[in-house]
């Protein structure tokens, strides 16, 4: 079982985010970028699958500050292989990359492609089911478990409320990870350490994107709220004490 | 090429997902804009009946087997046809399991461009997108001639998808369907909690804020204090300090308590879906631009493991 993990960065929401002068972009240049969370479970799933079924695991990313920390990461995790796609993809469209990544994969041939279920910055669809098409692979999203079956896997898809569909995809399959069975591991940084020295990060390098496929944006904006909330000011017995007079006011308490 | 709009009605074991009606609303004010019909796709086995409060100009009905519940293979192939075949000036998916499954494959494969998180439309027809956890609105024209969208609640209310006058429905062949990859085996019903968080009248709700399984104890007592429950966002649950049963949001439960008492959670469109519509919401998060601020009737920006033992300890006072 050849399993590949490609991984996006997203800007961090814990900072705040500023829009260019151009005023239908972010601002780059204060943009703290970091993993998108999924990702970590998609990395953590296909984990899952190698020490249960055996097999390889590569994860691939493009280029960003912080990709080879992330690699490493992964590699000490236990990823076999780690590739980094080379390049200027700033501000390029899902439809894009997807394309450049659908490449890689004609290449690598793998039994299942694990994406994210979706990053918090699309706009163009998301990179999952992208790929999925152009290599002719099913796809199936908001995924949550995969057990390994015969030339397929049984995958658990989430629906609102809680409920859970068992889908049988018949491999080669894109699946986008909603979550891992078990949390995503902690690795120790003396074992990144350790794994700096010997795993190696495969680059390669993608010239000429071709960029249809994106969404035109003609403003980009904070959201004015029609209420914001009223604020409580003071330290937390003061604060504390309006809350408990807000309940009161309720009736529950 | 037509200026109708379609919506891909959302079903699963006979129930119509609330967010088809919500698109229903939208396409009628998009439809007013192009001069088009509004038409409800509706995929299924002896489904037809599904449409019967939709608010829509007629009902484009494909009826197979293979189509009775959803499944992102069937599916994808019989709406391909359908849009190739019709050319409508728009499609709306929903942004949700269903929809994300099947729409960004067809933009793909049909070569129509696809604009994710659309919350409205403008007046004069233009998208309206929420990307960066709620943080962040984009506007732009909707790609011509054809545009897929997939959609998020909020912006419209469902009763306005809704009609006591039954469209018309209008049969379309399914294309051949075999060679599927995708099949649905079985569903699994969501565990039976220990609470059912929908009936509570006061939640403490915690998100990523609270930083460790450890500190759910220090929420556990202020709910207990206040005879309430604890709940929480996704990243609480994935971790596993809380059960999936006390999840609140798009993947877990709708509640609508008096009180919602939101402790480090930053407010992303997916958790607010589920509490929105709660009475009173009281948000306590140290980023004074958290989008939680933008739905909570009161906020504060104390730290809360400074408020926690503060409140606690009033509450019980209060008693
Ligand atoms: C398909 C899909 C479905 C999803 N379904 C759900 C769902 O059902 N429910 C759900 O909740 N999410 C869901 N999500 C995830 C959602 O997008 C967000 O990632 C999630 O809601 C964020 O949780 P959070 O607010 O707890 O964490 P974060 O966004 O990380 O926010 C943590 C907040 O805590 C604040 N904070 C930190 N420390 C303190 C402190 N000491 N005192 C006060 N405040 C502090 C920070 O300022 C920050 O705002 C879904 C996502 C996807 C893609
Ligand atoms: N730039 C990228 N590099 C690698 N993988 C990506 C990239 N963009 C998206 N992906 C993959 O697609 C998933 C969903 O992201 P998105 O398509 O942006 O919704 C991510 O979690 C990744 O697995």
């Amino acid at each position: 079982m050849k399993i590949v993990v490609p991984i996006k960065f997203v800007p961090d929401l814990v900072e705040e985010l500023t829009i260019d002068p151009s005023g239908v972009a972010l601002d780059t240049a204060w943009l703290r970028l970091i993993i998108n969370e999924f990702d970590d479970h998609a990395v953590e799933q296909a984990i899952l699958l190698k020490e249960r079924g055996g097999g390889q695991v590569i994860v691939s990313t493009v280029e960003a500050d912080g990709s080879d920390d992330f690699l490493f990461t992964a590699a000490a995790k236990g990823a076999d292989q780690l590739i980094k796609m080379t390049g200027d993809f700033t501000g390029v469209n899902n439809h894009a990359l997807a394309r450049a990544y659908a490449e890689l994969l004609k290449e690598l041939k793998p039994d299942l492609v694990l994406t994210g279920v979706q990053a918090h910055n699309d706009l163009d669809g998301s990179v999952g089911p992208l790929l999925a098409e152009y290599l002719g692979m099913p796809y199936v999203g908001y995924v949550a478990g995969i057990t390994l079956a015969d030339g397929s896997v049984i995958a658990r898809k989430e629906y609102p409320g809680g409920l859970i569909a068992e889908i049988d995809v018949k491999l080669p399959a894109v699946l986008g990870i909603q979550a891992s069975e078990q949390p995503p591991r902690y690795v120790a940084y003396s074992k990144i350490r350790q794994v700096m020295g010997t795993a190696k990060i495969e680059e390669r390098p993608n010239a000429d994107l071709n960029l249809d496929g994106g969404v035109s944006i003609s403003r980009m904006f904070q959201p004015e709220a029609a209420e914001r909330a009223e604020m409580i000011d003071g330290d937390a017995d003061t604060v504390a004490e309006k809350i408990v007079a807000i309940i009161k006011e309720a009736g529950v308490l | 090429m037509s200026q109708n709009i379609f919506v891909f009605i959302e079903h699963v074991r006979g129930q119509v997902a609330e967010i088809s009606y919500v698109m229903l609303a939208a396409a009628r004010q998009l439809a007013q804009n192009t001069g088009g019909e509004v038409a409800a796709v509706l995929l299924g086995h002896n489904a037809q009946d599904l449409g019967k409060d939709f608010a829509a100009d007629r009902v484009l009905y494909i009826e197979h087997a293979a189509l009775a519940e959803f499944t992102s293979d069937a599916y994808r192939v019989a709406l391909a046809a359908l849009i190739q075949d019709q050319t409508p000036r728009a499609v709306l998916f929903g942004h949700s399991s269903i929809g994300m499954d099947v729409s960004s494959g067809l933009s793909a494969k049909l070569g129509y461009p696809v604009v994710s998180s659309c919350r409205s439309f403008t007046e004069d027809g233009k998208y309206v997108s929420q990307i960066c956890g709620g943080k962040i609105m984009v506007e732009g024209d909707i790609p011509s001639p054809t545009a897929l969208i997939t959609m998020l609640p909020g912006g419209y209310k469902a009763e306005q998808g809704k009609s006591s006058q039954a469209p018309s429905v209008t049969s379309v062949a399914a294309p051949a369907l075999d060679g599927l990859r995708v099949t649905l085996k079985q569903y699994i019903e969501p565990e039976a909690g220990d609470v059912d968080i929908a009936k509570e009248t006061m939640l403490v709700s915690v998100g990523r804020g609270i930083q460790n399984k450890d500190n759910i104890e220090l929420a556990g007592e202020l709910a207990s204090a206040l005879g309430g429950s604890v709940c929480a966002s996704r990243p609480v649950v994935d971790q596993g300090w809380l059960p999936t049963t006390r999840l609140v949001g798009k993947s877990g439960k709708l509640v609508k308590p008096k009180i919602y008492l939101a402790l480090g959670i930053s407010g992303a469109p997916e958790h607010v879906e589920g509490m929105s519509e709660s009475d009173v919401i009281i948000a306590v998060n140290t980023d004074p631009n958290a989008p939680i601020f933008n739905v909570a009737k009161y906020g504060t920006t104390v730290d809360m493991f400074d408020l926690l033992p503060a409140l606690t300890d009033k509450v019980r006072q209060a008693r």
